[in-house]
């Protein structure tokens, strides 16, 4: 019963939160919704007993990715007139996509119902005294432990490649040079000097 | 607590809510009137150090004085800047308090004694801190001003970047303890140290990390020296300069709430939990929740001793702080611990 309510709550305020990411005016607003909707997403994930995934969903996209969105959409000088400008033109591609997506919605229900593959049976959570961290870590790390390996070198392929296209060298920029900071001893810096009266000294 | 709802003749359904309900106010108003004390030790503490004497007028010694404030506080009228985004500069605050409250589900405060005891326990408490970040940025974009502003932009990168070593330095517990839940953490640590004392801490592989670890707890709550967000001489009083009355006490209590949850992380996961110090069976007759509180305080008097005397960090300090050398050395030390767990546990 508590299950039912739960999923019946989380999944109308993803639905919700989803839509106003797009109905939103201001872009700020919009990622907050987004937010709201990647948070009730990990209470779906959790509702399917797929706990891990639920915690790194709000780990990774709520914690780090939403927050570089919100970071870039706040520095943004947005012009909403500009924004609206161009809805007729884009009226028919915008149009396309959507008849597309309406057309995969109503296959994929279609089919669902039809029973033609057993997806109710895939998303349910297979019963296993182990828990689900230990599940996950026992197939990546064995099973398709080089697919996740290359997962990983993409990942560091595409690192080096974003910090490669972003550095530069730039001239003229002072750089804190911290060991020599470190190094720096009252001694070096000051000198006591006991000047006679009106004579005045030499630095 | 729900066996006991249930023998007093409930429904199981209802005594299972009913006792959720219970833990909650059990651990929110003790926490509440934790965080009114705690601020009034850190003013002494720091007033102590500075040779000055305090809070010292309302009630016997100031005891009363945070109630005081908050009473003051109470009574006072909430101003929204006109130049304000109206929602999100209300909701800021409500975000910061929320999620200093809710971490606290999974702490345990004794053998089960735990709201829920989930199995991904240390998880949630990284996923519901990596939340925190909200209210100071909101609050910053919100207020519509250029102070809070820069406060709010140093405060998410601050905590982005202390978030990352954090995460590494915990897994090198989790690599320990064999377990992301924190009362099996608490139970690994039983005489994990020199074989006597009940503490990673006391682990010369998990030292290092340890005290990493206070100092990350430092800079994720923004205390000094990382309190660049609040940095009074430059910034105003950072993201929360446009608050005032209720919104600015909910900032206030979130991040001494927040304070006090990492203390007892430190406490949980470093230095034993609610186990006493010793592996001796004496000492054990102590309730277990004595001896976390007792953890608890000695960090938070470090917090407040560390404010009293070390001066702020740069900005480009603490940023280097984070990504050149804890997030190298807590990366080398997730190596380092799983190649020692593999030579001596696993083989």
């Amino acid at each position: 019963m508590i299950q039912l309510f739960a999923f019946y709550l989380f999944a109308t305020i993803v639905i919700a939160s989803a839509a106003m990411v797009i109905f939103a005016r201001n872009p700020v607003h919009s990622v907050m919704w987004l937010i709201l909707a990647f948070f009730n997403a990990a209470g779906l994930m959790l509702l399917a007993g797929a706990e891990f995934i639920a915690m790194l969903l709000v780990i990774v996209y709520v914690g780090a990715v939403a927050v570089l969105f919100l970071f870039v959409v706040m520095m943004l000088d947005i012009d909403f007139a500009e924004l609206r400008a161009g809805f007729v033109r884009y009226l028919p591609l915008g149009a396309l996509v959507a008849i597309i997506l309406a057309a995969e919605l109503i296959f994929a229900v279609g089919a669902w119902s039809a029973g033609g593959v057993d997806l109710a049976a895939r998303a349910a959570p297979v019963v296993s005294d182990k828990s689900n961290i230990q599940q996950i870590g026992e197939l990546l790390y064995t099973r398709y432990i080089f697919l996740f390996e290359a997962a990983g070198i993409v990942l560091l392929v595409a690192m080096i490649g974003a910090i490669v296209l972003t550095h530069r060298k730039r001239g003229g920029v002072r750089t804190q040079n911290i060991s020599k900071q470190n190094q720096r001893r009252p001694q070096d810096a000051t000198r006591l000097v006991d000047p006679g009266v009106g004579q005045g000294m030499e630095l | 607590m729900t066996e006991t709802f249930i023998s007093w003749g409930m429904d199981p359904n209802w005594a299972w809510g009913v006792a959720t309900i219970c833990g909650i106010l059990l651990i929110a108003l003790p926490l509440m009137l934790a965080v009114a004390m705690i601020i009034y030790a850190d003013r002494k503490i720091w007033a102590a150090i500075a040779l000055r004497r305090g809070p010292n007028v309302v009630g016997p010694f100031g005891l009363l004085q945070s109630f005081a404030d908050g009473l003051k506080v109470f009574l006072q009228e909430t101003i929204v800047p006109s130049g304000a985004n109206r929602g999100l500069f209300l909701i800021a605050p409500i975000i910061t308090f929320t999620v200093a409250l809710l971490a606290w589900a999974v702490i345990p405060f004794n053998s089960g004694a735990v709201l829920a005891d989930i199995n991904v326990g240390l998880l949630y408490i990284l996923a519901i801190s990596s939340l925190g970040v909200y209210g100071v940025i909101l609050s910053g974009w919100a207020s519509n001003s250029k102070y809070p502003f820069f406060s709010a932009m140093r405060a998410s990168a601050q905590m982005i970047s202390y978030e990352v070593s954090i995460g590494f330095i915990l897994i090198g517990v989790v690599l320990f303890a064999d377990s992301f839940n924190m009362n099996e953490i608490v139970k690994a640590q039983q005489g994990h140290g020199l074989g006597i004392v009940n503490a990673f801490g006391f682990n010369l592989l998990l030292f290092p990390l340890a005290v990493m670890f206070l100092i990350s707890s430092l800079a994720e709550t923004a205390r000094a020296p990382f309190d660049l967000t609040e940095a009074e001489s430059e910034l105003v009083a950072g993201y929360q300069t446009e608050y005032s009355s209720m919104s600015f006490a909910l900032f206030w209590l979130g991040e001494y709430a927040n304070v006090l949850l990492m203390c007892t992380l430190n406490a949980v996961l470093f230095w034993g939990g609610w186990l006493p110090p010793i592996d001796w069976a004496p000492l054990y007759a102590v309730p277990g929740i004595i001896w976390l509180f007792a953890k608890i305080l000695f960090f938070f008097f470090v917090f407040s001793w560390v404010k009293a005397t070390v001066p702020r960090y740069r900005y480009d300090q603490l940023m280097r702080l984070g990504w050149k050398i804890f997030l190298p050395i807590s990366l080398l030390w997730i190596f380092l611990i799983s190649g020692y767990l593999m030579l001596t546990r696993y083989s």
